[in-house]
């Protein structure tokens, strides 16, 4: 272990850990909710809510990984 | 064949024109000296985020998918719309776990996941079994895609009798793949998937507003659909799920999107990136494919709409499902650009043809030539042994298709799924932990390789008349439960691998059974560009710390 008197002599231990890496759940957990979109209504554009709304967690997918990626960058 | 015309001469000047392409490629970038693993295999380690994107993208969503998907809307509705979620979860549920890999295997050398399991677990037993599951996985996958050709052939009427005069097209198309592939290594695929991805990402956006507007709109496409799965007497199609077939669709994408990050292919993708935020900016960049997916399979509502119907398969009495998107194209679109549809999905066969065989001849080197038969292998026997297995994979893979049924790789594509999730506790969850002991991981994979295949053979398939290996859709009931509801079989296998795993573990500490050495330090899974790489030999021999 890094002696505390000389934190500059030895670097802190990199690490991956962030608590912005919990969002990465949020895009794994709604797709596998289906009563939340098994339904027809209401349709967009003539495409029913089984379909729009999984898009949208395409985008909800895309949103969260560049939030962490963002804020996790060094 | 004479209304085909055009089409036929589309397909073959853009089909010459990425052959040109992966001929010249070996210069594009060019290595100091090919002779080497990492460029032959891995096209020097230094690809940035676009050349990822498109290498990538081009590796995971293959020709096969872009016909089998929209086939599966066609005869199933939204119960094929599983591979939308599916390449959902892929993306947050590997973000961690990939920069670890790409990390420790920059700092190593690593070039084949089998690879990181034997450094990390001390055992080439299970490094065999990991890598003899990865070529095994990806030897049907590769067959699959020469299916993707042959529906686009089939539609353009390019067909012959007897055996050979059906299939040289392929053959062609093979060798020529075959040779370049040979030349330029993952370079190849990497500077095809431009073309590919670009006419794709063409043929989608036109097919997506043209069809609708021909078709009369969204609305009218989704009603023809429903119309025609209320008429039809199987209770599990529609245009949403049903009570019995969400659970089913829940495990079936959790666990496609587990397993898709474990093929070798997807991860020689991965080790390609030159640095960590290359992968992790993918991450984010990739879905935009998954939108792409999204709306290609769709078509096969649109498929329904205009009133296709599917060529007849290979044997008497079937139809080829696979040719309701090629045919489709070919109804709606003018000959020329129905030409340039075709050639997307040609195309798209071949940047993952590339890269699955160079994959799975890396892990043929890697794994068993280097550990077992010629363990003082210089880099440079390493390449040239590599460049002619991709060879010999495939001509093992047009093999199957011409000598065989292509139902038999389509069976084998499935339990490939399945069986390459078996590595996950060693490879994804070795990631993060030592703690599961290398025997406790080789009995949860042969126990879960054993469970996988019993559950597949039970599995019958009503539509064709199969009684063993019908889908991967298990019914409850056999298990003894009282419902008709389906689970997916990887699903379960996977988690009944991790618990063997676990109590194994348990045992063989108790037994005070030798771990092993690990060897890689916490510091390894955290290495980016710059980073100088470990010596193996010198590695060997200091200092251990686990990281767990």
């Amino acid at each position: 272990m890094a002696d505390p008197e000389t934190p500059k002599a030895v670097p802190a231990p990199r690490s991956d850990r962030s608590p912005w890496n919990w969002l990465l759940l949020i895009p794994i957990v709604l797709p596998v909710l289906t009563p939340l979109f098994n339904r027809d209504d209401p349709r967009l554009w003539g495409f029913p809510a089984f379909y729009w709304i999984q898009f949208l967690f395409i985008l909800v997918g895309v949103a969260t990984t560049t939030i962490v990626y963002r804020s996790t960058r060094k | 064949m004479g209304d085909h015309i055009t089409e036929i001469v589309v397909f073959t000047l853009l089909f010459l024109l990425v052959s040109g392409m992966g001929f010249v490629a070996a210069r594009w970038r060019a290595p100091k000296d090919m002779e080497h693993l990492d460029e032959w295999g891995l096209g020097g380690r230094s690809f940035g985020g676009w050349i990822t994107w498109f290498l990538i993208g081009g590796d995971l969503y293959t020709a096969y998918t872009f016909v089998a998907v929209p086939a599966l809307i066609f005869g199933a509705g939204a119960a094929g719309f599983f591979a939308v979620p599916y390449t959902i979860i892929i993306y947050p549920l590997f973000f961690l776990i990939l920069i670890r890999l790409w990390s420790v295997s920059h700092r190593h050398g690593f070039v084949t996941p089998a690879d990181f399991v034997r450094t990390r677990f001390d055992s080439p037993t299970l490094a065999l079994l990991v890598a003899i599951t990865g070529i095994v996985a990806t030897m049907p996958y590769i067959a699959l895609q020469l299916i993707g050709i042959e529906a686009v052939l089939k539609t353009m009427g390019v067909t012959g009798d007897s055996l050979l005069a059906r299939h040289a097209p392929i053959i062609i198309a093979f060798a020529i793949l075959a040779a370049y592939t040979y030349q330029s290594g993952l370079r190849a695929p990497a500077l095809i998937a431009f073309v590919k991805d670009t006419l794709i990402y063409i043929v989608i956006l036109v097919a997506v507003i043209y069809l609708p507007y021909k078709l009369g709109g969204w609305g009218t496409i989704f009603d023809a659909a429903e119309a025609k799965f209320n008429a039809s007497p199987n209770p599990n199609d529609g245009i949403t799920l049903n009570a019995n077939n969400q659970l089913q669709y829940v495990t079936l994408a959790l666990g496609s999107a587990l397993a898709l990050f474990l093929y070798p292919h997807s991860i020689t993708g991965v080790l390609a990136g030159k640095n960590r935020n290359v992968i992790k900016r993918n991450m984010s960049a990739l879905p935009a494919y998954s939108f792409l997916l999204g709306l290609l399979a769709l078509l096969g509502y649109a498929a329904i709409a205009s009133g296709v119907k599917p060529l007849p398969g290979a044997t008497e009495g079937t139809v080829d499902s696979n040719t309701v998107v090629p045919l489709l194209f070919d109804m709606q679109f003018p000959a020329w650009f129905a030409g340039v549809a075709f050639a997307a999905i040609g195309i798209g066969a071949l940047v993952p043809a590339a890269i699955m065989s160079i994959a799975a001849a890396n892990l043929f080197t890697r794994n068993i030539y280097k550990e077992y038969l010629r363990k003082d292998a210089t880099h440079a026997q390493e390449a040239r042994v590599s460049k002619i297995t991709s060879l010999v994979v495939k001509v093992g893979a047009v093999a199957c298709i011409v000598f065989l049924d292509p139902q038999f790789s389509i069976d084998l594509q499935l339990i490939g799924g399945i069986i390459i999730l078996q590595t996950a506790p060693a490879v994804a969850l070795g990631l993060f932990t030592r703690w599961l002991h290398r025997g406790g991981l080789i009995a949860g994979w042969v126990v879960g390789m054993a469970l996988s295949m019993w559950m597949l053979w039970q599995i019958p398939n009503p539509a064709n008349g199969k009684a063993h290996f019908g889908g991967s859709a298990f019914p409850l009931a056999d298990f003894g439960f009282d419902t008709k509801r389906t689970i997916y079989v990887g699903f379960v296998t996977v988690l009944v691998n991790l618990l063997v795993a676990i109590i194994a573990t348990v045992i063989l500490r108790a037994m005070k059974s030798p771990e092993g050495v690990d060897g890689t330090t916490r510091d390894d899974y955290y290495a980016d560009e710059g980073d100088p790489r470990i010596d193996k030999d010198v590695a060997a021999t200091v200092d251990h710390q686990s990281s767990t």
